[in-house]
């Protein structure tokens, strides 16, 4: 092969070293800690880790009933909670790192964590 | 009337840095014209006239007829002072910068395939962190990371073959035979 004689011995190192940094770029790029990660807590412990990256629902049974928490486009909201007052669910989708919706009849938490929170903890 | 004439006397070096450069920026505009699906990756096909260039005459040279292509290939893509200009100016000084170092290496080992990969990766290395600090200030944008770098390593290979053949087949002229 005559393109193959243009190759000098360093230029397969720095091919090859080229192709490893490629080929371990992509789970470092596709799966490492840039996602941000909810934790859901019931009773003070924790009930779920979810990747905020990833379209999920998910059901916290807790003692008045089940309080049912989606992720969406990057963000997460309590969808339903059988608490009197509603207010985690009212409190809609959470976006920011540190940001948290609390059921606190059903004992349920909601927080998103992010490699750099801006705040201990978000809410309204 | 009396006409005043300016005249610039340039030097052989000059005209050859102009050659060379129009080489470049047509190249350039060829590969503007490619259609690519992501933006940010290209061919790069102007680079083999620097890499050319680099082992002919030099890194002085190289560095002139790459920022030559790139002010007057910006300003004939009609892109001058734009972010994408700014992008190109970036990869390229970075490249350059890399490249200052990798033709030290020994030629026996490393040859215009090694100057391209390393120039590639400093290339897409140096726009990535414009990008980011810049255009797009989100760790998202690292997510293309490994596309970028792929293609990076894709036309960094072929840029260089195509490179060393044309070294390997181009008679050396004896301007650059008395280096």
């Amino acid at each position: 092969m005559r393109w193959l004689a243009l190759f000098r011995p360093g230029d397969w190192l720095v091919a090859i070293l080229g192709m490893t940094f490629c080929v371990a770029s992509f789970p470092l790029a596709w799966q490492g800690g840039a996602a941000e990660k909810v934790v859901i807590k019931r009773g003070g412990d924790v009930f779920a880790e979810l990747d905020l990256s990833r379209n999920r629902q998910i059901e916290v049974p807790g003692p008045l009933g089940i309080t049912t928490v989606a992720v969406e486009k990057r963000r997460v909201r309590v969808v339903s909670d059988p608490g009197p007052h509603q207010y985690c669910v009212r409190q809609g989708w959470l976006e920011r790192a540190g940001e948290i919706a609390i059921c606190a009849p059903n004992q349920v938490s909601v927080q998103i964590m992010g490699g750099k929170e801006a705040y201990d903890s978000l809410s309204y | 009337m009396t006409h005043s004439v300016i005249k610039l006397t340039t030097t052989l070096e000059d005209h050859r840095i102009a050659q060379l450069a129009a080489a470049a920026i047509g190249l350039a505009l060829i590969d503007a014209a490619i259609p690519l699906p992501l933006p940010g990756v290209k061919p790069g096909l102007s680079n083999i006239v620097t890499l050319i260039v680099l082992a002919r005459y030099g890194w002085g040279t190289a560095a002139w007829v790459c920022g030559l292509r790139v002010i007057a290939g910006g300003l004939l893509l009609g892109q001058f002072l734009s972010p994408g200009f700014f992008m190109s100016l970036t990869g390229a000084m970075l490249s350059l910068f890399v490249l200052a170092f990798a033709i030290h290496l020994p030629r026996r080992w490393f040859g215009p395939v090694s100057w391209s990969i390393l120039a590639a990766f400093a290339h897409i290395g140096g726009q990535l962190l414009l990008a980011r600090l810049w255009l797009i200030p989100h760790n998202g944008l690292f997510y293309l990371v490994p596309l970028f770098a792929s293609a990076a390593l894709a036309f960094g290979i072929i840029n260089g073959l195509i490179a060393a053949r044309l070294l390997a087949e181009l008679p050396a002229t004896d301007t650059e035979a008395s280096r």
